[in-house]
């Protein structure tokens, strides 16, 4: 008995030394990223990990999908509030401001030194890194899916009334409607309430600011202006044309979005992200002939950068030295320009550095479809140096601010209320949350 | 003499109570405690701070022109698929009970809907209400602009009422059921035999005996409508257009998840607990007195 149970004994050492050696020689330091992309996209940034993961023996990158880029957001928060958050978690544009006045994250540009590597910061694509870097223009985060709105436009439809070109200005836009319309098409021209396009890429690329104090970025007590720009003049102009028939309100609610319905034949042009290039040439009727082109000016109007959307990558305080090596060897891995390139390969998205999108463009990615015309997006993201109004948008409560505005453009468009009456009381309301905002912060200065 | 069993030690009797009290206090007071104490804080969401403001989130949303449009769509939403539920389940059952032929089929396929996922559900009824690609296009063709929730904040609110109360249909529908099926058979016979036709029957003699089930569905509908109706609001409208589907429940999720404004969205569920609490308590004193449990 004794006999046996020593015997026990040992073989339970034994094997246990064992499980440890082989742990040692196996045994990869292993570290999560929380993301907000579902389905398709959800699978290609898991593809990105699945490359970092095959490049080196060292680090073991765990890609966890939260469902939508909110709840990434808000099971992080919460994460972090019970100290079980990840090492990296993507945030979308909208939520960087909370995340940089809680100084719960590693700063990009200290991690990368701390790490021992050697980051050129300037190669990030001004127009896509301002939008996440402070208002001196550093980097706490790694810009990562960077998209923005481009005009989509039907080629055969455009054809039957003898144009070859896309319209370059909103006069043209509604000249080009009324003749589809005359030739029989429905629905020329289809928008939606998304304040994104809409609001924050109109005001960008015309150079209207939507808030004081640089958008937000110089101060907390900014104040929203755009009931006072020429969006303005832009709302009346669609809802004049709405009012014509000439455009149309397309959103799941009235049954097929934007997407679908240009996708479909249905709409002859519209405006939406890149990322939706990809979509589009899945879902697009065959045979229709479609093509992209740089968001339209008022005429007259000298055109600025319009402004990235997407999510860039933080890094969270509170976890360990060798995770935190893992998440700067992650990040040097996804700005190398292979990287970039496939990336950009399998999903809508654009490069965000410039050695990136140079060596792509050498190769000849963008000379045929399906990639033919995102190029455009860079285009127009570089159209001129990032202004104080067209960097981004720095403020608090912004998701509920482009809720307010897209209420109230709800309103406008149902008859509800006037023009400027709807954005007075947007803009109002959007300040009281500004205010809120500021309160809860009390004493606290965005970098 | 009676034989009684009862526990001799009070510990025993404690030790079975603690697993569920712990469960009421760690999903129940704690949730509701953490909630009290935001309410009267301005929290930041990642946790750097927090400082006491007293009852100024209270000040604000009830000084909010919108909270209350909120609270009076909640109470009209409340009442309107309450009163739709258990009207549609409640003649649904009495024909059931009444053993039609093939009755054994519709009563489980009557039983169903309550199994599908609020989500799924409102998928489906957005397809069905869209203006421009559902059942309802085809009204739409010959006399435009009838139905468009997408537009008119009225019809928005019909199709969520009529979304949600579907799914309670069948419900209540297993409640009522199983109320009247607890109906001695005598009674109903009796009335027969008296000459009391159908309706007259269940004028006078179930509807009657099926008012404790009422009451029960009643306060359990009510009570229901005001928190679980997020589902089919955030697939279907997400409480647009321009806020007329935005019920109490949806707003605090919006302003508390999507807007990160804890205190905000903390405040406004106290005041909707609050106003739950005290309809379930009005219930109790009011409408439980007319009720003949024997």
């Amino acid at each position: 008995m004794k006999i046996l149970r020593r015997a026990a004994l040992a073989l339970a050492v034994t094997s246990l030394l064992g499980a440890a050696t082989d742990a040692s020689a196996q045994q990869r330091i292993k570290f999560e990223l929380w993301q907000g992309l579902t389905g398709d996209l959800g699978e290609r940034v898991n593809d990105v990990c699945k490359r970092f993961n095959d490049s080196q023996k060292e680090f073991e990158i765990v890609c966890i999908s939260q469902g939508s880029y909110d709840e990434a957001v808000q099971n992080s928060i919460a994460a972090f509030r019970a100290k079980k958050q990840p090492t990296i978690v993507q945030v979308f544009d909208a939520g960087t401001a909370d995340l940089m006045l809680s100084g719960a994250f590693y700063p990009a540009k200290r991690l990368m030194a701390d790490h021992g590597h050697t980051v050129d910061w300037d190669r990030y694509i001004k127009g896509v890194a301002n939008y996440y870097a402070t208002s001196k223009g550093e980097l706490y985060s790694f810009p990562f899916n960077s998209s923005t709105a481009l005009f989509y436009w039907n080629k055969d439809a455009f054809a039957k009334i003898g144009k070859i070109e896309a319209p370059k200005t909103w006069e043209e836009v509604e000249t080009v409607s009324r003749q589809l319309k005359a030739a029989g098409y429905a629905c020329p021209f289809a928008f939606e309430y998304d304040t994104w396009q809409i609001m924050e890429q109109f005001s960008a690329i015309h150079g209207q600011p939507i808030a004081t104090k640089g958008n937000g970025y110089e101060g907390l007590d900014a104040e929203l202006v755009f009931n006072k720009t020429r969006f303005v003049d832009y709302v009346k102009f669609l809802k004049k044309g709405y009012d014509e028939g000439i455009f149309a309100i397309k959103v799941k609610e009235t049954g097929a979005t934007i997407g679908e319905a240009f996708g479909a034949g249905d709409c002859q042009m519209t405006q939406m992200s890149v990322a939706s290039h990809g979509t589009i040439g899945k879902i697009a009727k065959p045979g229709m002939n479609w093509d992209v082109a740089m968001l339209p000016v008022f005429a007259g109007t000298q055109r600025v950068n319009s402004l990235v959307g997407g999510a860039s990558l933080w890094a969270l305080s509170g976890k360990s030295k060798d995770e935190y090596r893992g998440a700067a060897a992650f990040f040097n891995f996804i700005a190398l320009p292979e990287s970039e390139e496939y990336f950009s390969t399998v999903t809508g998205y654009i490069p965000v550095t410039n050695p990136g999108f140079k060596a792509m463009m050498d190769k000849g990615f963008y000379n045929a479809a399906p990639f033919k015309g995102r190029e455009i997006a860079l285009a127009q993201l570089t159209a001129s140096e990032p202004t104080p109004v067209s960097r981004g948008i720095r403020l608090g409560g912004f998701i509920q601010i482009r809720k307010e505005t897209r209420d109230a453009l709800q309103l406008i468009f149902a008859n509800r209320v006037g023009v400027e009456a709807g954005l007075d009381q947007a803009v109002e309301r959007g300040n009281t949350i500004l205010r809120r905002f500021e309160k809860t912060y009390a004493g606290k200065q965005l970098p | 003499m009676e034989n009684r069993a009862y526990f001799r030690t009070v510990w025993l009797g404690i030790a079975l109570v603690v697993p569920q009290a712990l469960l009421v206090l760690t999903f129940f007071y704690w949730p509701t405690g953490a909630a009290l104490f935001w309410a009267f804080t301005l929290e930041q969401p990642w946790g750097g701070g927090s400082q006491f403001v007293g009852f100024d989130n209270f000040v604000a949303i009830f000084e909010d022109s919108y909270y209350w449009s909120s609270v009076v769509r909640s109470l009209i939403f409340a009442v309107a698929a309450s009163l739709l539920a258990m009207g549609i389940a409640l003649t649904m059952a009495l024909f059931c009970d009444r053993q039609l032929r093939g009755y054994a089929y519709y009563r489980t396929a009557l039983v169903w809907p309550f199994a599908v996922a609020a989500p799924a559900a409102a998928v489906a009824f957005r397809y069905v209400f869209a203006p421009e690609a559902g059942v309802f296009s085809a009204l739409n063709q010959i006399y435009p602009n009838l139905w468009n929730p997408a537009m008119n904040g009225n019809h928005a609110m019909i199709m969520i009422i009529i979304a949600y109360a579907w799914k309670y249909v069948a419900y209540n529908f297993i409640f009522f059921l199983a109320g009247l099926q607890a109906i001695p058979r005598a009674l109903v016979e009796a009335g027969a035999i008296d000459g009391a036709g159908v309706l007259r029957r269940m004028r006078d003699i179930q509807l009657p005996l099926l008012t404790p089930t009422f009451f029960f569905l009643l306060v359990i509908n009510l009570t229901d409508s005001f928190v679980d109706s997020f589902g089919i609001i955030d697939i279907t409208t997400e409480g647009g257009p321009a806020k007329a589907t935005t019920l109490m429940v949806y707003k605090i999720y919006f302003d508390g998840f999507k807007g990160l404004d804890y205190s905000g969205a903390a405040a406004q569920s106290i005041v909707l607990m609050l106003l739950v609490i005290g309809l379930t308590v009005v219930q109790f004193r009011y409408v439980e007195r007319k009720i003949h449990y024997k």
